[in-house]
């Protein structure tokens, strides 16, 4: 029998439904792997091997008696730890939410389990989703299953914050796992990994129940091995929910049905200022064949500008950390999580010493700064000088969706660097977004598909951006990317 | 603009986190660094720009105006809602005395 844990998520799904395999075999073969690798990969925060098999067993006992088994029957899955999840503890890979177990289900998490899909286990992330490489989170490191081709075995950063979802896809622990975007959260590890993931457009996804980090950015999507994974995955995270007040209510569409890798009558969008001084040559040249690959898809390849793209980083690293530092005030030592009362301390000592214990370093920062920037005195130079800048961001995106149908670029500016290479140097770490965060601030949909391995053996992304509520457009350009890139490398396994 | 010692212990105040001394002395070049970084932004032209306020268009909209219209958001759980409380105590929140 072929390994279960090589198939995807359309894999499984129609084996289950073909009775090649049971959903069972399935959950336990995930399980195991999930298991032999959580100590050199720390990919979950908590492991949740009995839920995987008791939904394996309602879809094979659903397949038994006739009935349909939904878009993901049979599908395990990961669940980044942003989400709640009831009964089982919400970390936020953070020591401040240490314990917290929901009373409730995530929107999401609730239309995943609905179609059919299982839960493997929470998956380690950047605390409060603050970070690149997955050094930030409470439970420790998670470690890419990657390693450089010069056999020096350096531990590599599997990107962030979604670091425990890359690992696990790419590592064969999972066949699919869900992702948060707020400035890149998605698609930076999917590329560090080799795998596909996309964040759609703002609202699609339900926000209700997703651990608040910053709230006009934040998104769920899927990753997963390709973009006909992440296609029928979106398809069951999606959809109008009328408990989060900026949910789209649209219908969702039939992404999967609508793939198409034929690029006739599209224009590609190539945006002169991503084309950056000193730029590692290995990602230039990844994104020149990504052009070639969409020409001979029959797109036409069209220079375009986005004037204001070096302010989107800096616009990004106020307005994250101000929506953080009052989306994370809720943290206070009296609802939920952690308390540190000190002997004698009254209450607003007892704030205080909580949210010194309970925070990490960047989070700290992260609140500082946004209280900083909202602060008054501070607040129009600061804040609200970045809202208007992300204002012109946006219409540089509108202007250029006149003249294209989505854009290519890469979706991070190196391969996978090495854990601890750029933790001295917070601005170091957050220049590694500068390709992610434009269209996070602007709401579009984008994705990351892998497009190659760079001199050192490492995955290559590239990202394509689409119009608001043009998913299938930005799926069929990576699936268009996919069928040429022909990318088949995955991390030999040493772990 | 830049930040000291001081400043950066009100904005820690302000935040409700506690920072030592040498925590302190350690976030002034960190924070001065990012602000130094950011302030690129005042040299961008915003004459007649409004701030961004909802990133895809959208309407606000008001729920319907029933008691308990989602069970999930609802009233009537007071339990749950005390489930993860540090302390609790006859049905509500515990936290030091706040009253002299």
């Amino acid at each position: 029998m072929t390994d279960l844990t090589e198939l995807g998520v359309a894999a499984i799904r129609d084996g289950v439904a073909k009775g090649d395999f049971t959903a069972v075999e399935v959950a336990e073969a995930f399980n195991a792997n999930v298991a032999a690798a959580q100590t050199a990969l720390n990919a979950f925060i908590v492991a949740t091997p009995e839920l995987a098999v008791e939904a394996a067993r309602a879809t094979d006992a659903r397949r038994a008696a006739g009935q349909p088994l939904g878009k993901m029957g049979g599908v395990p899955i990961g669940m980044k730890d942003l989400f709640a999840t009831k009964g089982v503890q919400t970390t936020a890979a953070s020591h401040i939410l240490e314990g917290f177990t929901p009373e409730y289900e995530s929107t999401v998490s609730q239309k995943l389990w609905d179609a059919g899909a299982g839960m493997l286990g929470k998956l380690n992330l950047d605390q409060f989703a603050m970070g690149s490489s997955n050094e930030t989170s409470y439970f420790g490191n998670v470690i890419s299953p990657w390693r450089r081709s010069d056999g020096g075995n350096a531990a590599l950063a599997p990107g962030g914050s979604s670091g425990g979802s890359s690992t696990a896809v790419a590592a064969r622990l999972a066949p699919a796992a869900t992702g948060t975007d707020t400035g890149g959260s998605i698609r930076q590890p999917a590329a560090f990994t080799g795998i596909s993931g996309i964040k759609p457009t703002y609202g699609r996804c339900s926000r209700w129940g997703i651990v608040a980090f910053a709230s006009s950015l934040d998104q769920a999507g899927p990753m997963a091995r390709d973009v006909r994974d992440c296609a029928i995955m979106l398809e069951a995270m999606a959809g109008y929910d009328p408990k989060d007040a900026t949910s789209l209510n649209l219908p969702v569409p039939e992404w999967e049905a609508g793939l198409s890798a034929d690029m006739k009558g599209k224009k590609v969008g190539i945006p002169r200022e991503y084309r950056m001084d000193g730029m590692d040559a290995d990602v230039a040249a990844s994104w020149d064949r990504g052009i070639e690959w969409l020409k001979d898809a029959g797109a036409e390849i069209v220079e375009i500008s986005l004037p204001h793209t070096k302010y989107a980083l800096p616009a990004y690293y106020i307005i994250a950390p101000a929506e953080a530092s009052s989306n994370l005030a809720r943290y206070d030592g009296v609802r939920y999580g952690l308390r540190d009362l000190p002997d004698g301390a009254g209450l607003q000592d007892m704030y205080a010493a909580t949210r010194a214990a309970g925070f990490g370093a960047e989070v700290k920062r992260r609140i500082l700064i946004g209280t900083y920037v909202l602060s008054a005195g501070f607040y129009d130079a600061y804040y609200t000088q970045a809202q208007k800048v992300r204002t012109l961001i946006s219409h540089d995106f509108k202007n250029a969706f006149t003249q294209c149908d989505v854009i290519l670029a890469p979706t991070a500016p190196t391969a996978a660097f090495g854990l601890g290479e750029k933790t001295d140097d917070p601005l170091s770490m957050y220049l590694n977004d500068v390709f992610a965060v434009p269209a996070s601030l602007a709401g579009l949909p984008a994705m990351s598909v892998p497009a190659g391995l760079n001199r050192e053996g490492l995955p290559l992304g590239l990202q394509i951006v689409g119009k608001p509520f043009d998913e299938q457009g930005v799926l069929n350009a990576g699936l268009a990317i996919e069928s040429r890139a022909q990318f088949s490398a995955k991390p030999d396994k040493w772990w | 603009m830049s930040v000291d010692t001081a400043t950066v212990a009100k904005i820690a105040a302000l935040a409700r986190i506690k920072v030592s001394e040498a925590e302190l002395e350690a976030m002034v070049p960190e924070l001065n660094g990012i602000l130094a970084w950011v302030e690129q932004l005042g040299e961008v032209d915003v004459t007649g720009i409004e701030p961004m306020t909802a990133v895809i268009e959208n309407h606000l909209r008001l729920r319907d105006d029933v008691i308990d219209a989602d069970p999930l958001t609802g009233g009537g759980v007071r339990d749950k809602v005390l489930a993860n409380a540090p302390a609790r105590e006859d049905g509500f929140f515990g936290v030091p005395k706040v009253i002299e």
